[in-house]
Parts: structure tokens; sequence; C-alpha cells
């Protein structure tokens, strides 16, 4: 941890910081048992898996928006590259790890290369123009993997096998009887190996970012963030400093990617590159706290939970209520984005900094 | 000794108006120079164009013999010109340590050990420490430094030129909205530097007895240009400059 949090005077740990700890912990647990905890639900070992892999790719847009303080929409696009990349290989080259290595080389190479190039022709301009510059060049993305459909499969995208490593004939053990071996009676077969790969991944990536922002690095993006002025007057590169974190952000986001094209065994617009996902993205890291990394994990599992779930309880809510005038109306799984819009105005309301932001009294983003 | 700071024929326009008009002028290491003038008359612009916040439309600046007329703001803080803000002007959310610590650390580079922990640096921090001690701020080190009263965030101020160790100091009103007990403070770490003898030090202050017990040399800017420049009995003396920036002493010479 900083200096800051080491002193005495930030030594005991307040509520708020036992709470997000707790959470995190909950939910932590609850990833690495998921395929144990969720055996037999399909939508739930999703669910989670999505998780992992959003909360790569948060974070990572937290390293810009909440630390560095860069706005961008062009997170998607490099999600979509690793995606598109990992997927076109697997389709052209057949199922196999030198498929994922090459395709998921050549998207994150490419995510490279136009982050430097969006970052050294415009990160020296207003933040604005910068946004603008980002919004622009994920449209053309999109519109390219659209248009291009003899690559990318068009609107439809690509469907293609995975190493037959992760498929669910594969046994990971077997049994004395030559049967694939169980644990708590979940087979161990593909599938699991599969989750943990994709959690894995998204754990040392998260890690990763978890150490850039405790490291020297850290602080001067977050002084960058507070007065670029005075940062470059002490002597930083605001625009070399920028520019490097803009191409970290995009090669993690190109790698959280790769992780969603293998597990979904699809690449599509929708999926992978729309700007639906972008404002996902927007609202896990307000919703999480921007600049704590650890809101990351809170705001990707309150979305995902609601987006996913929401529906579901307020179908049992509507029946239960069913004999009330209005209220089974009012609670119909058709009006869940209204229920999800009230979620968030209250969560912006009373957790202005994000739920760990406000916790743990980081104040978050000015 | 030859200079280590020199404008030649500096100005900067904005629109038709000469913010900062044809200022030549040479400073050598040892010297301590005040530089006064009424308000508007250029001395923040000034200091701007050396430091590199803004670009001048018209001539050039040297560091030593070195041409910096088109270097970055970071490159002339590499390259030792160091400079305190008049408007307060930190890191307000990261704490006091962390402030000084990063122009501490700017100025040492942690090369390719970036992504180690803040704190497998402790020297950084050791030294950061000692930067606070010097300016009294050692008990508020955690404190974020907006949370600081105005005289501390002064004193913030002046720790982080004094962690960038430049071979220029340049001080914009140091002391400005500082209690009688908290200008001392700066003033004799002010002095310490001066006596050094290799820093050059540029002071704008408008504190007559702070003018008088500092400086070696006066620079009187008007209107952008640069009038008067001397020792400061001689230059105090002069009729222009008792009545433009003295205005009320030219009544009492009378």
């Amino acid at each position: 941890m900083t200096a800051l949090s080491a002193s005495p005077a930030f030594r005991r740990l307040p509520a708020g910081r036992l709470v997000v700890y707790a959470i995190v912990a909950v939910i932590g647990v609850v990833l690495v048992l998921a395929p144990f905890l969720l055996h037999g639900n399909v939508r739930g070992i999703d669910v989670a898996a999505r998780i992992c892999i959003f909360v790569v790719l948060v974070a990572s847009y937290d390293l810009l928006i909440g630390y560095t303080g860069i706005v961008s929409f062009a997170h998607t696009m490099f999600f979509g590259l690793g995606a598109y990349g990992t997927a076109i290989a697997l389709k052209a080259m057949g199922p196999g790890f030198s498929a994922i290595l090459a395709g998921g080389a050549a998207g994150v190479a490419c995510a490279l290369v136009l982050a430097v190039l969006i970052g050294l022709l415009s990160l020296r301009v207003k933040a604005i123009f910068f946004a603008m510059v980002t919004l622009a060049a994920a449209s053309v993305m999109l519109v390219l993997a659209s248009q291009l459909s003899d690559i990318t499969g068009g609107e439809d995208g690509l469907i293609y096998e995975i190493p037959r490593f992760f498929s669910p004939a594969t046994k990971l053990l077997t049994g004395a009887d030559g049967k694939v071996a169980t644990l708590f009676g979940v087979p161990l077969n593909g599938r699991v190996a599969l989750y943990y790969f994709v959690f894995l991944s998204a754990l040392v990536l998260f890690l990763v970012m978890v150490r850039i922002v405790r490291s020297p690095l850290g602080t001067v993006l977050e002084a960058i963030r507070e007065n670029e002025t005075r940062a470059e007057a002490i002597g930083y590169r605001v625009v070399a400093y920028r520019t490097a974190i803009f191409c970290l952000a995009a090669v993690i986001a190109a790698l959280a990617g790769i992780l969603r094209a293998v597990w979904l065994k699809y690449a599509g617009p929708e999926a992978v590159l729309s700007f639906a996902i972008m404002i996902d993205i927007l609202l896990m890291v307000v919703i999480g706290g921007m600049g704590t990394m650890i809101g990351a994990i809170i705001g990707v599992v309150i979305m995902s939970l609601a987006q996913f779930y929401l529906k579901d309880l307020m179908q049992a809510a509507a029946d239960a209520t069913s004999g009330l005038p209005l209220v089974p109306d009012l609670l119909n799984p058709d009006r869940w984005l209204l229920w999800l819009g009230l979620l968030f105005i209250l969560l912006v309301y009373f957790f202005p900094a994000g739920i760990a932001g406000t916790l743990l009294g980081k104040g978050g983003h000015k | 000794m030859s200079p280590s700071l020199r404008t030649e024929d500096l100005t900067i326009r904005f629109g038709g108006h000469a913010a900062v008009n044809g200022v030549t002028c040479a400073f050598r290491p040892g010297e301590l120079t005040v530089i006064v003038g009424p308000n508007g008359a250029g001395k923040t612009t000034w200091f701007n164009l050396v430091s590199g916040q803004l670009a001048p439309t018209a001539g050039r600046i040297f560091k030593g013999e070195a041409d910096i007329t088109r270097l970055s703001p970071s490159a002339r803080a590499k390259a030792g010109i160091g400079r305190a803000f008049q408007l307060t002007n930190l890191f307000p959310k990261l704490s006091v340590l962390e402030n000084v610590r990063l122009a501490v650390q700017a100025r040492e580079g942690i090369g390719p050990r970036l992504f180690r922990p803040a704190s497998s640096f402790p020297r950084l921090a050791e030294e950061a420490r000692e930067h606070l001690a010097r300016t009294r701020l050692s008990d508020v080190a955690d404190y974020p430094a907006a949370a600081l009263p105005h005289g501390d965030q002064r004193k913030l101020e002046v720790a982080l030129l004094m962690a960038m160790q430049p071979d220029i100091y340049m001080f914009d009103e140091p002391t400005a909205g500082m209690s009688v007990d908290e200008a001392p403070v700066i003033l004799e770490l002010i002095a310490e530097i001066k006596r050094d003898r290799s820093k050059t030090i540029l002071l704008v202050e408008h504190k007559m007895d702070v003018v008088r017990a500092l400086a070696d040399r006066i620079v009187v800017l008007h209107n952008g240009e640069l009038i008067a420049d001397g020792l400061p009995d001689a230059v105090m003396a002069l009729p222009l400059v008792r009545e433009i920036y003295l205005g009320i002493g030219a009544e009492e010479a009378a």
C-alpha cells in the first residue's frame, strides 16, 4: 500500500473499509468456487465467467478514467479486437491453443498499435477532443466489423470451436472406474477447466493492475489527474505517461477480449464491440467507484446481477403480489429497465463516489 | 561568473497586448534577484515563460549555454529550473507526503523498477520527509493536501520546489497570505538556499522588508517592460521606481 495507508492515521480499519473488503471477499469466494456452488446452473456459471472478464475490462478502464482522468469511448474497441482476433484465428486455424495464441497476439498487437496512434495523435489535445476521437475510432471499428463480413461474419458474428481440452467430454481426472472423477459431485471435465482458465487469467490481470496503481507509476497517474500542469512542472512528461497508460489499458482490454471469445465460442458486434458494452463499463466503474480498482469488482457484480436476475426477481415479486391492484403491473418483468434505472439513481445518490469510493472515503474523481 | 539563466528580448503578446515586452536580463549563481512591479506588470507571465507554461511570441531563453526556449515544462524541470506557484498549485487529493514524494521521484527517476510497490522505495519517502521537516509540515504528512490551511499549502508549495533541487529557484510571492508566524519559516529556507552560493534565486515579492532583507539585486517590471535593474538601494532610489512602484513613497520623498 502507499505510504498514506501505511501511516498510523490510516492503520486502523474504519468500518467502511471493512465492509468493502468483506463484500469483495464474499464475491471472491463465490467466484473461486463457482463451478461447485453453481453446478448444473449453466446461466449462473455464465454470469460468473462474465463477471471475471468484466472485472478486468472495467478495472482497466478505471486506470484511464479513475486514476489518470482520461475519458475514452474506445475501450470496447480494444476488447473487441482481442475477441475478434481470437475468433478469426479459431475459425481459420481450427480449434487449438496455437490459434488462441496467434489470434490473441494479433488482436493485442492491433489494439496496441491503434492505442499508440490515438494516444500520440490526440492525447495532447483537450480531454473533450480526445473523447471524440476515441468515439470516432470505435464507431469506425463497429462499422468495419459489420461490413467486412467475409472476415468477421458481419452482424451475425463468428461461431467456432474451442480447443477440445475445454469440452465437457474431456476428463481432467479419471476415477478408478475409468469415468471422469468428481469433486463434491461435480465432474472434473473440460468445462470446469475452461472456467478456471478464465478465472485465473482474470485474477492475474487484476492483480497486475493493482500492482500498477500501488507503484510509483500509480501515484504519477493520480498526480496527472489531480493537476496536470503541476505534474508537468515538477518534471513528468504528461503526454508520455498518458499514452503509456492508454496503451496498457488497451492491451489489458484486448486480453479480456480473448477470454470472452474463448468462453462464448462466439464473437459478434453485439457481444464484444457494441456501445451498449461501453455504457455498461461506464456504469460499472461509476457504481463501483472510480479510482479504487476494487470498485470494479463491486460495480461489475451489482450490474451483472441486476442485468441477469432483476427480471426473475420481479417476476417472483409480481406473482407474490398478484392479489393486489397496480403493484403486479409495476413489478411486471417487462418494466425491468425502469427499476434498473431507479437502482442506479439511488446508488449514485447514496454513493456519490461509487460504492467502494464512498465507503473507502476516497472521494473519487472530482 | 557566466549567467545561469538568461532571457533575450523575451516577448509574449496576447492579441495586441504585450504582457511581457522585450525583456533581456541575465542571472548568476549565488544571486538572489527580487522582481518587483505593480499588479499586471508581467512578473508572473515572465515566470511562466521561463518555466515553460507559456511559449513566447519572440525572444529566447537560455539555461547556461543551452537554448531552452522550445523545451516543454517537464524538460525544463529536468534541466534544473524549479518553480513554486503564486496561486497554490498542488495535488489536492494526494497526501502531503505523496505530493513531495512525487517531486523527489521526478528528479531521481525510478527507471525499470516502475512497477514495484511504492513502499519499496523508502529512500524517496525518506527524502520527502526531510523536506517536510524543513518546511515544518511533518505533523500533517498524511493529510490530503486539500485539507491543509492556506499557510500550510503555501509551505507545501515551497516543499515541492525544494524537493526538485533545481539550480534555478523561482518563487512567486511565496509568503502571500501567510501569517506573521509562518512567513519567517519560508524566508529562512530561502536564505538557506542563498547561503549555498551555487543556486540562482528569483523571487517575486511585494513586502518591502522581505525585499530589503534578502535581495542582492532588484529588477523592476512595468507594463511588461524591464525598466530598472540594479543593486537594491540604487533601484529603490530611482524616482521613476518610487513613483510607479511605491506610489506613496514618492510623496513621502517629496
